[in-house]
């Protein structure tokens, strides 16, 4: 006896939105390759001085706070130690760093990128949203079913962080290290108290960077890596069910 | 099977193995050459020409002052001129200029002077303060007096590096900005070797290796093309180092 057929249920198709903007995937692209390239050569630049510190001056005989290891090849540019072709990797990708910042935050702005998908409301804030959030990204549940497209909390935090925090501590800690800078803009180093200050600091945020890095493209595999990054390249992003 | 993961790291890998290629080709030369370029660029443009480096108190002074680079002059002509403390020693203002002469230690000593408590960045990281003192370079420049056609200053030294005479050169921009010294006192006594007795250029806004120590000769030049390898200095020479090293 035949067996009935089953009925299949319809799979509803599968909901497409456009997420990233055409500047926000350019820009992200751009800057991923100025970051990569400029942890890579600043990590040569550090071998060629591994001791950092506080203050004006600071050189071997002077106290350091922390020695950072040597880092090996495999994480440098060039792999080879180079401090010159380091410092030519270095200070041309800053610039690509430095005004591609620049574009796109006042081009964010002008498209109301920041305001609207960035925005922090207060009740977003509140130590109950905050639980709740942490407890639905335990469970690998990124986003909220009502508004899937909307950045969650700890995004908005960590995205506005890198561009409002990070990446400009970065760029003007960097520039604080140029005498020639210093002596045009004496604020860069009154800012940070003194060029090793300022090194200190360049190398802090590089750090903290690099641990936004990973934690980013973590998420990105268990968001679904296909997917987010499709969505990074042409915009669209599949609605996860 | 290329996993998601496998494929980011070949990827990241990748990349960095690429970024030697890039760096060794002559396109990639030219885009990191042509960066350095415009940060030289929007530098002279952002930053006046007689914009001074910070300068500091005694008391903020690095208690020691670390010798770097050439540690002395191992020729005998220089042995010689230390040997007797510098007294028949002469410095030499040639090249591109109508009265080209030689100067000695007593009368650099007795010409206007400054004194300055600067910063000094090495290009591998660190810094430290001292005070330096001696003419403005250029005063001994104008006794020279340039001839236009005259656009960078050349600094030939005693100290040598694998047989080469250490050399390095300026922008007449910075041979004339007021901080830019011949300094022949450090922290208030005469050069020690280490630093580069009887004499060592100050050039505040830029780099350490900039700094020329034993300097015995300044030259004139309307290009770099004759000087050395070409690029203006030993360590630009020999291992690609910026020449404009004010960053």
């Amino acid at each position: 006896m035949p067996e009935a057929p089953e009925p299949v249920p319809d799979a509803p198709p599968p909901r497409i939105v456009y997420r990233h903007r055409l500047v926000t995937r350019v820009w992200h692209w751009i800057n991923a390759v100025a970051v990569i390239v400029l942890i890579g050569s600043g990590l040569t630049i550090s071998n060629a001085h591994k001791r950092l510190y506080w203050g004006d001056y600071g050189a071997n005989y002077d106290h350091a706070w922390l020695e950072v290891p040597r880092w090996p090849g495999w994480l440098t540019i060039p792999s080879l130690y180079n401090l010159a072709a380091a410092r030519s990797w270095h200070l041309t990708f800053a610039l690509v760093l430095a005004f591609g910042l620049l574009i796109y935050l006042i081009w964010s702005l002008a498209n109301r990128h920041i305001q609207r998908d960035l925005r922090v409301r207060k009740d977003e804030l509140a130590p109950r949203h905050l639980l709740d959030d942490l407890k639905a990204h335990l469970a690998l549940r990124f986003h909220d079913p009502a508004n899937p497209a909307a950045y969650n909390i700890f995004q908005k935090l960590s995205y506005a962080g890198v561009l409002f925090v990070l990446l400009p501590v970065l760029v003007f800690s960097g520039l604080a290290l140029s005498p020639g800078m210093d002596a045009g803009w004496p604020w860069l180093i009154d800012i940070f108290g003194g060029r090793q200050s300022a090194r200190s600091v360049h190398f802090i945020a590089m750090a903290l960077l690099t641990l936004f890095i990973v934690v980013h493209l973590t998420l990105v595999i268990l968001a679904g890596a296909l997917n987010e990054v499709r969505s990074m390249i042409t915009g669209k992003w599949e609605v996860p069910e | 099977m290329i996993t998601r993961r496998s494929l980011l790291i070949t990827g990241a890998g990748g990349l960095l193995a690429g970024c030697d290629a890039v760096g060794r080709s002559p396109v990639g030369k030219s885009i990191l050459g042509g960066g350095e370029d415009a940060q030289h660029f929007l530098q002279r443009s952002i930053v006046g020409r007689d914009a001074l480096a910070r300068e500091f108190r005694a008391d903020q002074m690095s208690p020691r002052f670390r010798v770097n680079g050439s540690k002395s002059a191992d020729t005998p002509d220089y042995l010689a001129h230390a040997a007797n403390n510098f007294a028949d020693w002469r410095l030499r203002i040639d090249g591109l200029v109508r009265r080209p002469f030689g100067v000695s230690l007593a009368q650099l000593r007795s010409m206007p002077q400054r004194a300055q408590i600067t910063r000094h960045d090495c290009v591998e990281g660190w810094s430290a303060i001292g005070k330096w003192q001696g003419p403005q370079l250029s005063q001994l420049l104008d006794l020279a007096g340039l001839r236009p056609e005259a656009r960078f200053i050349v600094f030939h030294c005693a100290d040598l590096y694998r047989g080469t005479p250490y050399y390095e050169s300026i922008d007449l921009i910075d041979a004339y900005h007021p901080q830019t010294i011949l300094a022949w006192a450090m922290n208030d006594a005469p050069l020690t070797t280490g630093h580069g007795a009887p004499l060592r250029l100050r050039v505040e806004r830029q780099l350490g290796y900039k700094h020329a120590k034993f300097v015995m000769r300044i030259e004139a030049v309307a290009s770099l093309a004759g000087i050395g390898g070409g690029k203006g200095g030993y360590w630009e020479d020999s291992n690609g180092y910026q020449w404009y090293a004010g960053i």
